[in-house]
């Protein structure tokens, strides 16, 4: 609960909301104390009086009425019609929520339909319909707003109510044998009173509005007693000749209801976990770069990363997902990404295109060289022209990547079109070549399908297929086949080296599973806590890995007639990347782990022909010499 | 989709229905002798005898209602005392008016209020973000009637740009020009509100979808970020958006009572308060289910909208 108020007072508009609703709700409270004219007594001879006249701050009105004493009474009576609508409409709409959620079945249905049917109607129009009936006065009017924001109060609290009467306590006290009724005041009704009083604080400026609403169409508060609405309704005749006495019951109903409005926004925005973990904000088009040191020189790779540092900034706290990274790959050659989850190997490959959200994720260090030129950094333009046309991607679980609600087809233009002045009907013909490609039968018909009429395996060819829209020289496959079968996942494995070997490509491949390393990368390289720990031609690291983490890693992979092998996880975690200690990131781990490996940083070292390591006591030495 | 059509349709009937009891309920509430509460000052001995034969208002709650809903059915509403005209002739006449304001109102709240949710999401804490969220913030926080007659005393009392009231004026032409110059005030302080709904809801809404992966597979196939915006996110974001405009449009609907009091509007909802003043009681009935159920088929348009937008509702 103090959390709760912290963040409200942090949220300065908030504050402001509540300032000036404290001090409206006070003035209405001692407005009797105050040394005010009777805001009822007429006085003909000085009505119109404008403001800052002798004896009337706010002048008077069309009766000679003193402005200032109507306007704090008017003001009473509205702030008090508004909060007891909200009661009166919290009070019935929470209880008859509570029977329909706490009885369900058949009582629920028919009270449900009963609230659908009062939602059905336009707003104020069944107010209004109430008036008419009850006639035309204050009390009438309370009672026809109030009425009408009751289902609003059914509807929200019902929900709620179902989801705590399945609760285990519930089931607990019915056991004990307690009547509903003592279930329902001792049970339920504790733990839906902050979600009733939420709601009330959210609707009570409405309800003031509505008040005031139908005191404006002289449906409410009656002559000569006024509220803020009456006042204004009352004014509006004089509203050309004497504007001043319309602006100030309405300048007042815009006060009061923007203070609760700030208010509730700050309660809303307090409540929503969503928003304190940063959830709610939109990545820009390309990732942030912040590089102040030395730019790395270009290389003659096709595509060259160079200690490259991506981290994300969450609420002062800093994780370095990516902590600084060298790889490169060459023309039809594919080269494997391996780690666990968190390792940062997506990051890795994200922040090549500027795809890395942000925020929170910014590049702090290095370069990536496409064809000699650095991709961080570049114009937005730049970025945009590779982005699919030399560069393409492609990514884990496709019914969440392809856009749901366009056609298939559509989307695979859209990738043509995006690089090149084609006709509609050409880039269509394309498509169909491109889902041929990837093996996708009855391509003709296929592409008019949506993602969500297909099967995983034929999703994630279409993904396959828009990568290779524009003929791409690399393409990045962040963990495609992860959410795959394993005779898909063999297709698919199949489809892309295919096309490597026809095309020429250069692939990226991002995954945790060292059997699909083996099957299509010629080199692979290892990631643990943001940073490579081994790189080597596949092979190689394969049957003589040199890090520790790599070995354990390749014992965690059960081999198909392995028999009796012993599998064993890795125990512990990895460390969490805002946190690294200082020497080796797997050195709590690492059963071989030494004080040496704590003291400091640790470099990456070639060890044999095309390997590196990053430890300080490799494995396997002899045997990869020998 | 024909076929989903019709089932809403179908599905219409037992919330037309509901309707009518509810009104008709309310109306029963009416403390005294219904037929003499009907005539209120028009209640002669032979009036309410005739009353209370037409519309069987001696018998019972039931079989009144039942009358009463088989008169509707027949286009009967009743008859309006003060007025002295059947009551569905005097609410089509005033319909018209109606529908032209909310119905400028709502297109310009779901244009204006999409646009700026779109434009706040994607500037997201930038100057455009805050300053379209604090004058959402205000919009939603003044009466329509309010801001109305501040609007009169600015633009038509002191600028002179607009007619200070009414639908045409008393001489002259009667064509789309002048209707418009008439029209710009009250459907612009009538959308106000609306406009703040739809923006703040549109603004969240992209910033959930500006956030899902698919957008980001957009990006990474090159497409160009403004559409990426309109196009890619804001397709997705209009499932969340136009069940929300469906609630609007009965806001703007019944919110025009205000606007037709304060700008001199001749429809509907004018002719309601007056009516509630006059204690023309049969015309309010009849008004109020007329709206209401215009508002029930125009939801049924917002679903097949939505089955239209979104592939996978199931039709």
């Amino acid at each position: 609960m103090m959390a709760f108020f912290k963040l409200l007072a942090r949220n300065r508009l908030a504050l402001l909301g509540l300032i000036v609703i404290g001090i409206v709700v006070m003035l209405a409270v001692i407005t009797p104390l105050l040394p005010l004219a009777d805001p009822d007594v007429t006085d003909t001879p000085n009505r119109f009086k404008p403001p800052f006249s002798s004896g009337a701050i706010l002048g008077t009105d069309h009766l000679g009425r003193d402005l200032l004493s109507r306007l704090m009474w008017g003001t009473r009576l509205s702030l008090a019609m508004g909060f007891a609508a909200a009661v009166i409409a919290a009070a019935l709409g929470s209880a008859i929520g509570i029977i329909a959620g706490y009885f369900g079945g058949r009582t629920d249905n028919l009270i449900m339909r009963g609230v659908d049917m009062l939602m059905a109607f336009p707003y104020i129009l069944l107010a209004l319909a109430i008036v008419a009936a009850l006639g035309p006065g204050l009390m009438n009017a309370l009672i026809a707003v109030a009425a009408v924001n009751v289902p609003f109060f059914a509807r929200n609290i019902r929900g709620i109510t179902v989801g705590i009467a399945h609760k285990e306590f519930v089931d607990a006290a019915r056991l004990a044998g307690m009547r509903d009724r003592q279930i329902i005041v001792s049970e339920v009704l504790p733990n839906v009173a902050p979600v009733i009083v939420i709601a009330m604080s959210t609707t009570v400026g409405w309800m003031i509005l509505e008040t005031a609403g139908l005191s404006f169409l002289g449906l409410g508060s009656q002559p000569p007693q006024a509220d803020l609405g009456s006042m204004l309704g009352e004014a509006r005749a004089a509203l050309i000749t004497n504007p001043h006495t319309s602006v100030v019951p309405g300048a007042m109903i815009l006060i009061i209801v923007m203070g609760i409005n700030l208010l509730g926004d700050g309660i809303r925005d307090a409540l929503d976990p969503r928003l304190k973990s940063g959830a709610l904000t939109r990545p820009m088009a390309a990732t942030q770069v912040d590089r102040k040191d030395p730019v790395p020189a270009a290389t003659n790779s096709l595509l060259d990363i160079a200690a490259l540092r991506t981290e994300f900034r969450v609420r002062g706290r800093v994780y370095k997902a990516v902590g600084g990274v060298d790889l490169h790959v060459e023309k039809g050659e594919c080269l494997g990404i391996i780690g666990e989850s968190g390792s940062g190997k997506s990051v890795t490959a994200l922040s090549v295109m500027g795809l890395v959200a942000s925020p929170p994720g910014v590049i702090t260090h290095g370069a990536v060289h496409f064809d000699g030129a650095d991709l961080i950094g570049a114009p937005y333009k730049n970025l945009r022209s590779l982005r699919g046309r030399r560069v393409a991607y492609i990514f884990q679980d496709p019914l969440a990547t392809l856009h749901p609600l366009y056609r298939v087809g559509d989307q695979l233009i859209e990738a043509i079109q995006a690089h090149e002045q084609v006709s509609k009907p050409a880039a269509r013909a394309r498509a169909i070549d491109l889902l041929k490609s990837v093996r996708i039968p009855n391509a003709e018909n296929r592409i008019d399908s949506f993602p969500y009429e297909m099967s995983g395996g034929m999703r994630q060819r279409v993904g396959i297929a828009m990568a290779l829209a524009n003929g791409p020289d690399v393409i990045i496959a962040d963990e495609p086949t992860t959410a795959l079968d394993v005779t898909v996942q063999a297709q698919i494995l199949s489809v892309l080296s295919d096309l490597r070997r026809d095309r020429g490509l250069a692939i990226i491949f991002i995954t945790h599973d060292f059997g699909v390393v083996g099957q299509l990368c010629d080199r692979v390289a290892v990631m643990y806590a943001g940073r490579i720990v081994e790189e080597g031609p596949t092979d190689a690291v394969l049957s003589a890995p040199q890090h520790p983490y790599t070995s354990r890693l390749i014992d965690c992979v059960p081999t198909l007639g392995g028999g009796q092998r012993k599998l064993s996880a890795i125990p512990g975690r990895p460390p969490m990347v805002d946190r690294l200690p200082k020497g080796c990131a797997f050195a709590d781990r690492c059963d071989k782990a030494r004080d040496a490996c704590r003291a400091g940083d640790i470099a990456l070292v070639a060890t044999d022909a095309g390997r590196k390591t990053r430890c300080l006591f490799p494995e396997n030495m002899e045997r990869a010499r020998a | 989709m024909t076929g989903y059509i019709l089932k809403r349709l179908v599905s219409a009937v037992p919330v037309l229905l509901g309707i009518s009891v509810i009104v008709f309920l309310i109306m029963a509430l009416i403390p005294g002798d219904p037929a003499t509460a009907i005539l209120g000052s028009y209640a002669t001995p032979e009036n309410v005898e005739k009353l209370n034969r037409d519309l069987g208002l001696d018998q019972g709650l039931v079989a009144r209602y039942f009358i009463w809903l088989g008169n509707m059915l027949q286009g009967d509403f009743g008859r309006s005392f003060a007025l002295n005209r059947p009551v569905i002739d005097e609410v089509l006449d005033r319909f018209g008016a109606t529908l032209i304001l909310a119905g400028t109102s709502f297109v310009l709240c779901s244009i204006l209020g999409i646009a700026a949710g779109v434009v706040s999401a994607a500037r997201q804490y930038g100057f455009a973000d805050k300053a379209i969220t604090f004058v959402v913030l205000l919009g939603i926080s003044i009466p329509s009637f309010f801001l109305g007659m501040m609007m009169i005393l600015i633009f038509a009392v002191e600028l002179r740009w607009f007619p200070v009231s009414g639908m045409w004026p008393i001489y002259g032409d009667r064509n789309f020009l002048v209707l418009l110059d008439h029209l710009a005030m009250p459907a612009l302080a009538l959308a106000v509100v609306a406009t703040g709904v739809v923006a703040r809801l549109a603004r969240s809404a992209m910033l959930e979808v500006l956030r899902q992966d698919f957008i980001r597979t957009a990006r990474a196939k090159g497409v160009r970020e403004r559409r990426v915006i309109w196009r890619h996110a804001l397709r997705a974001a209009m499932v969340s958006i136009i069940p929300v405009l469906g609630i609007q449009a009965g806001f703007v609907l019944s919110g025009a009572v205000y606007i037709e009091m304060v700008f001199q509007w001749p429809g509907v909802g004018r002719m309601l308060v007056d009516a509630i003043l006059k204690r023309d009681i049969l015309l309010v009935q009849g008004g109020v289910v007329f709206i209401a159920a215009c508002y029930v088929m125009f939801n049924i348009l917002v679903d097949v909208a939505q089955a239209l937008l979104d592939p996978r509702i199931k039709t």
